[in-house]
């Protein structure tokens, strides 16, 4: 049953739209990110669900009820900032309790439900404390606490880890995913950190340019890209230019090599150019990846620890692919300029446009 | 075998390390600076710019006999107490009023409509354009007759008093206030309360005032200072202030004048020490969100 739902949310600032029909319908208790580069209007489509901004056109349903023109303090959503927005002049208890004293809650109502929330983020120690005694880490957690204190519909949260160092992204990380399935909110993370979001999610929403560009699960994301922007900005990915041969087949040429997709090609007709998506983690050195094979010449090996990251060209082209393979202490990794096969299955082969290549890194997304 | 014939490498007799560690720390010592005499003149000249004036008014007040005469005889006259507690009371009128107008302004100025800051900004310095005499006169002009006859009253008289104390103020409060929103995200904070359910007077008495605090006793000191000590305002509506006061009694008195002016010296000092010692104890609190 939908329980947060966006229809054709539309927003302009002057000239600019911001973000473009916006159509979502997400789940009660489901956990979706908003993932995208900056200025892609995510983080614009999060506010209009907070209600801090109005969009220019559509509708916002939480729970069946329309809350499109409600202001955001009678929506009850509760959000997380960047910054974490913590009120100085309270200590951790009166930060956490503040939702509950606007309700005019009783005090023992009150004393009692910050003392769940101090242990739900393990800082039972610290209600008295003030937010410049605590650690950023510790001041993100009391920030949840606080949003999620009056029993909020729906949990907003705005690049929440986005000002934290690395570790403790990681564990908070996973703190918010396991408080987030104990409550059984619904959320809506906004991140351009692809890990995040690929980690954390139920679904993940991907837009550019105030548009989205695809929502799937972060397998199906990965996996299964739904256009170039969406297969470069997640993960790593080769893009190459190639031509069809017979598209029904799933028959394409790359310089004159042939290889096969799993699907046929339908969008494209016989001898036009498309560009054709291949994870670097798809390709093996050798014959033993699959069905489809490229020849190709080593231009380069980085040993990256557990992986080697080879990059390859196509022999009468400047074409470059890049392939992982595990670090072997066995095996030396190939010479410069040595040609080698390279081999992937026909899952591993994606068609995600007409046209030439996009003008991407090799490695895009990285 | 080194080992053997004498002490080992690196040790020494007791006692040695200590004192070539001591006599390191004597060689390394910095010299203390005492800084350049010019720098030194130039501080006992500021030095004796502000106490010259203070110690040849004290000066002049013991002159009245018997000793401390001045101060006995201002503290003694009704009229001092009376005016000073007058000025003081429209003083924080005044200080109230002003945070009331001024605080949701330049807050609302802030968060949502920043492009008309520079015209406010304009607007809350014309009192230092407009002379106090103008203002004045104006007022009296404006609210001397029907509708608003506020002159015709001394309730009346002293409210216009206290609005024209607002305008005197402005520029001294509105600036405290606008670099103590500067220092907190409050567009953040806003948001942040909004999301809770907390309405726009919640936010500005449970949010904004209270991260203000440092900044409102700034601006609320100047704007008392101000007051107490006006002169102008206060006797051209005839209302019994302390500085038409203090102007009485230095064309009538030899001495108390001096003693009068270094005791309300002395106040004003005590309130700035005031701010000094509040604005230190809460620096520590008011943060703004987002540092770690």
């Amino acid at each position: 049953m939908t329980f947060l739902e966006l229809t054709g949310v539309q927003k302009r600032f002057g000239d600019v739209n911001a973000v473009e029909d916006f159509n979502l319908a997400a789940q009660r208790g489901e956990f979706v990110s908003f993932l995208g580069p900056s200025g892609c209007g995510k983080t614009t489509t999060l506010r209009m669900i907070a209600g801090f901004e109005l969009p220019t056109r559509g509708a916002i349903v939480i729970d069946d009820v329309d809350v499109t023109h409600r202001p955001p303090n009678q929506r009850n959503v509760g959000m997380v900032f960047q910054s974490y927005a913590l009120f100085p002049n309270m200590t951790v208890a009166g930060n956490i309790g503040f939702g509950l004293r606007v309700r005019k809650r009783p005090k023992a109502q009150i004393d009692k439900r910050v003392k769940e929330l101090l242990a739900l983020i393990h800082l039972e120690d610290r209600g008295n404390r003030f937010p410049y005694q605590l650690s950023g880490g510790q001041q993100q957690r009391v920030a949840l606490a606080r949003a999620l204190a009056f029993e909020p519909q729906v949990l907003l949260l705005d690049e929440p880890l986005s000002a934290l160092d690395a570790k403790i992204r990681i564990v908070l990380r996973k703190e918010i995913r396991t408080i987030q399935r104990q409550l059984g909110i619904t959320t809506v993370y906004v991140t351009h950190d692809q890990e995040e979001a690929l980690s954390l999610s139920d679904r993940v929403v991907v837009m550019s340019e105030g548009r989205v560009e695809q929502i799937g699960a972060p397998a199906d994301i990965y996996n299964f890209p739904a256009t170039p922007f969406v297969a470069s900005f997640v993960g790593t990915l080769n893009l190459i230019a190639a031509k069809v041969i017979d598209g029904g087949e799933g028959r394409i040429s790359v310089e004159g090599q042939e290889i096969r997709s799993a699907k046929p090609i339908t969008d494209a007709h016989d001898g036009s150019t498309v560009t054709i998506a291949l994870r670097p983690e798809s390709i093996e050195l050798g014959e033993g990846g699959g069905v489809n094979r490229l020849r190709a010449v080593v231009e380069d090996a980085s040993f990256l620890g557990s992986i080697v990251r080879i990059r390859v060209h196509l022999p009468e082209s400047q074409t470059t692919l890049s392939l992982d393979t595990f670090n072997d202490p066995n095996l030396d990794p190939p010479a410069i300029d040595e040609t080698v096969t390279l081999s992937f299955p026909r899952e591993a082969c994606l068609v995600i446009g007409s046209g030439p290549a996009p003008v991407v890194d090799v490695v895009a997304g990285a | 075998m080194t080992g053997s014939s004498g002490p080992a490498i690196g040790s020494r007799a007791p006692g040695a390390l200590e004192s070539v560690a001591s006599s390191t720390v004597a060689a390394d010592r910095p010299r203390r600076n005492w800084g350049s005499p010019w720098a030194w003149i130039i501080f006992l000249i500021g030095v004796l710019y502000f106490t010259v004036p203070l110690i040849a008014t004290f000066a002049v007040s013991m002159r009245a006999k018997p000793l401390f005469a001045a101060y006995t005889n201002s503290f003694a006259d009704p009229r001092f107490l009376s005016s000073l507690l007058y000025s003081f009371v429209i003083g924080l009128i005044t200080v109230v009023l002003s945070i009331a107008l001024i605080v949701p302004t330049a807050y609302w100025v802030r968060l949502r409509a920043p492009r008309l800051r520079p015209f406010v900004e304009f607007v809350t310095l014309l009192p230092f354009v407009i002379p106090p005499v103008v203002l004045v006169f104006g007022l009296i002009r404006a609210y001397s007759r029907p509708p608003l006859p506020f002159t015709n009253t001394d309730l009346g008289s002293s409210a216009l008093l206290v609005f024209a104390y607002i305008v005197l103020s402005l520029p001294y409060m509105y600036r405290s206030v606008d670099s103590g929103l500067r220092a907190i995200d409050i567009r953040t904070l806003t948001e942040a309360a909004q999301s809770m359910g907390a309405g726009w007077f919640t936010i500005l008495v449970r949010i904004i005032l209270p991260n203000l605090r440092v900044a409102l006793l700034s601006g609320a000191f100047l704007s008392l200072a101000i007051v107490i000590g006006e002169f102008t305002m206060a006797v051209y509506l005839a209302r019994p202030a302390f500085g038409p006061y203090l102007q009485l009694l230095g064309a009538n008195r030899a001495y108390e004048p001096a003693a009068v002016s270094l005791i309300s010296f002395g106040v004003t000092w005590l309130a700035m020490i005031a701010i000094a010692m509040i604005g230190r104890g809460s620096r520590t609190r008011i943060q703004v969100g987002g540092a770690h």
